[in-house]
């Protein structure tokens, strides 16, 4: 059954297994685990960004194609429920309409840019991408009047996904193990449960016979052309089912933050973000993004706060607690990611798994 | 009438080449290439390094694009259309380099090459039976491979769906003798089926064994046609054709073998 549902591409090492377990039974009963309103936001970004940088991988881990328009995806996905949201109501219907029509524009977008750009060299299609995906960033910050600007929106989510919204006051008299049942509660469940399935959606998509085309296609495009696959149609359909998921995984964001913006959903270094997750969780393996998107969100949050307990600790040491300080946290997430590179150049899934 | 065409549909030649001319780049390469497959037959393109074989299996395939002359495959004219395409109408395409796609299993490999539908079990049993190197390591990355099995794999790529046409551009390259006898079996299986063949292939021993017409080419055209065992026996032609005969050459293995 758990076979099934893995599309039988299973981890293959008990150790990644074992990591990989605790991340999901972490991030499905985090609220319970960890209750608190910034360990439970985590929870909520490691799962968004699960199927974010899942999705990335399918079109770079697969096809071998190097798009930086993936947070331009991102950014449509989450403008599209902000705007359905603000224009039609606090509603579920907004949220699903928004949502659909998201992923069909990221889906028509990525198919124009596929079209006009993916027979070209990979560098010039790189390079089509990052311009198409600044353009629309620039006329995002411009068209204020509909898009906010650089303020971005903020929008009213149903009630029932409120923190005002209670329920199980009956059966469970409002708590279960101290934590309220309320909306927030309820959206980071539909948070997770939908990341969950575009999850599992992405590991069938490439462990079909689709995903194998690519691998195909990535490692010889001219061989996979000669024994009868049409290459451009193949690399257009993963730049369009890739921006399609990035889509509806920007619709969690915006639904979660109950916010869009420029920087959250359309920034560069964002984009930065999802390739260095990509390639210190496992290029290729769909698991590098389970991986990878928890050891970055942990560390990029929880980071500093270690590193003023630990000079808290260790007193007024010269040169280390200097080096230690809070301060320099983004010097030592560097320096993590460079080790992590080093040490596994093929990410740390595919450090630990085995070969079928 | 009907019969009359059929017969005239089994005569004509599977593949047609004519004048075909190719450009890489600056350089001029195939200069007016007329070759006829016949079909049912095996057909060796020889010739020195650089003369354009390989040059001209990759436009049949369309991965240079020829620009000028035809190529007929079925009485199609195929010069124009995509690799894809031309792999599809029925053309089974063994690569020089093998092409094989290392991160995949050799099963993997196999299913790819087998976009008719899933594997034929008979035509499997046959695989089998021809390499069988390739039912042990079904399972295996083909990137662990040695080059024998690599070149074992990426020909049984080819056979695992009856193709009109097999094209295959040096299917001994490179391979220690026990493998070429193995692999010389695995074409004459082929040929002994009926199968239409254009090789190239640079064991002359292999291509008089194997072939059944034979074209030479020299400087980017074919300069003699004719059947194989007329150049087998002509060791002046073949001098002359390709810089060495089958006598000389013979000479040189054993005294490699001696020494």
């Amino acid at each position: 059954m758990i076979q099934k549902i893995l599309s039988y591409d299973t981890p293959r090492s008990i150790a990644l297994s074992m990591l990989l377990l605790c991340i999901f039974a972490g991030l499905a009963l985090a609220p319970f685990l960890f209750p608190g309103v910034r360990t439970v936001d985590t929870a909520a970004r490691i799962c968004i960004f699960i199927v974010l940088v899942a999705s990335y991988d399918l079109l770079l881990g697969y096809g071998g194609i190097v798009s930086f328009a993936h947070t331009m995806f991102f950014g449509v996905g989450a403008y599209s429920v902000a705007l359905t949201s603000l224009h039609l109501g606090r509603g579920f219907d907004a949220l699903i309409l928004g949502a659909a029509i998201g992923a069909v524009l990221a889906t028509c977008l990525a198919a124009a840019i596929g079209l006009f750009s993916l027979r070209v060299r990979a560098i010039f299609f790189a390079m089509i991408t990052l311009a198409v995906a600044s353009a629309l960033a620039v006329l995002v910050s411009q068209f204020s009047d509909l898009t906010g600007g650089e303020d971005g929106l903020t929008f009213k989510l149903p009630r029932e996904l409120g923190p005002a919204f209670k329920f199980g006051q009956t059966l469970f008299d409002g708590t279960v193990f101290g934590v309220k049942l309320n909306g927030k509660l309820l959206t980071y469940y539909l948070v997770f449960g939908t990341s969950l399935v575009l999850f599992l959606i992405t590991l069938r998509l490439v462990n079909a016979p689709f995903g194998r085309v690519l691998q195909a296609i990535r490692e010889n495009e001219f061989r996979a052309e000669a024994i009868g696959y049409r290459v451009v149609h193949y690399k257009i359909a993963a730049t369009c089912l890739s921006a399609a998921i990035a889509s509806c995984a920007g619709a969690l964001y915006a639904i979660w933050l109950r916010y869009v913006g420029p920087s959250t959903t359309l920034s560069l270094e964002l984009m930065i973000d999802i390739l260095l997750i990509l390639v210190i969780g496992g290029m290729g393996t769909i698991y590098g993004a389970v991986i990878g998107a928890t050891l970055f969100l942990l560390t990029e949050n929880y980071l500093q706060a270690a590193m003023g307990r630990l000079t808290s600790g260790i007193g007024d040491i010269p040169v280390v607690s200097a080096l230690l300080s809070p301060d320099r946290w983004l010097l030592w997430m560097g320096i993590l990611f460079i080790v992590s590179v080093y040490c596994f150049p093929k990410g740390i899934v595919g450090h630990f798994r085995k070969d079928p | 009438m009907a019969d009359q065409i059929d017969h005239l549909i089994e005569d004509a030649p599977i593949l047609r080449l004519d004048a075909v001319h190719t450009d890489i780049r600056q350089y001029h390469i195939l200069n007016g290439v007329d070759l006829v497959v016949p079909r049912g037959q095996v057909t060796m393109l020889l010739g020195r390094n650089g003369v354009g074989k390989t040059t001209t299996l990759r436009s049949i395939m369309g991965h240079w694009r020829i620009h000028r002359g035809s190529i007929t495959f079925n009485g199609a004219d195929i010069s124009t259309q995509p690799t894809a395409d031309i792999a599809r109408a029925g053309i089974g395409y063994v690569p020089e380099d093998m092409g094989i796609f290392s991160d995949l299993t050799v099963e993997e490999n196999m299913q790819l090459a087998a976009f008719s539908g899933p594997m034929s079990a008979t035509r499997l049993g046959w695989i089998f039976a021809t390499f069988p190197p390739l039912k042990t390591l079904w399972h295996t990355e083909a990137g662990h491979l040695s080059g024998g099995q690599k070149q074992m794999l990426s020909v049984a790529r080819a056979m695992i769906e009856e193709r009109e046409l097999y094209i295959i551009d040096e299917p001994t390259k490179g391979l220690a003798p026990a493998i070429v006898a193995t692999m010389v079996r695995a074409l004459q299986d082929l040929k002994d089926q009926g199968a239409s063949i254009l090789m190239v292939e640079q064991n002359f021993a292999v291509a008089a064994a194997l072939g059944d017409t034979a074209h030479v080419m020299v400087d980017g055209a074919v300069k003699w046609s004719g059947p194989m065992r007329a150049l087998a026996e002509d060791l002046d032609l073949q001098r002359s054709l390709m810089g060495f005969s089958l006598q000389t050459a013979a000479r040189d293995q054993s005294a490699t073998k001696s020494s």
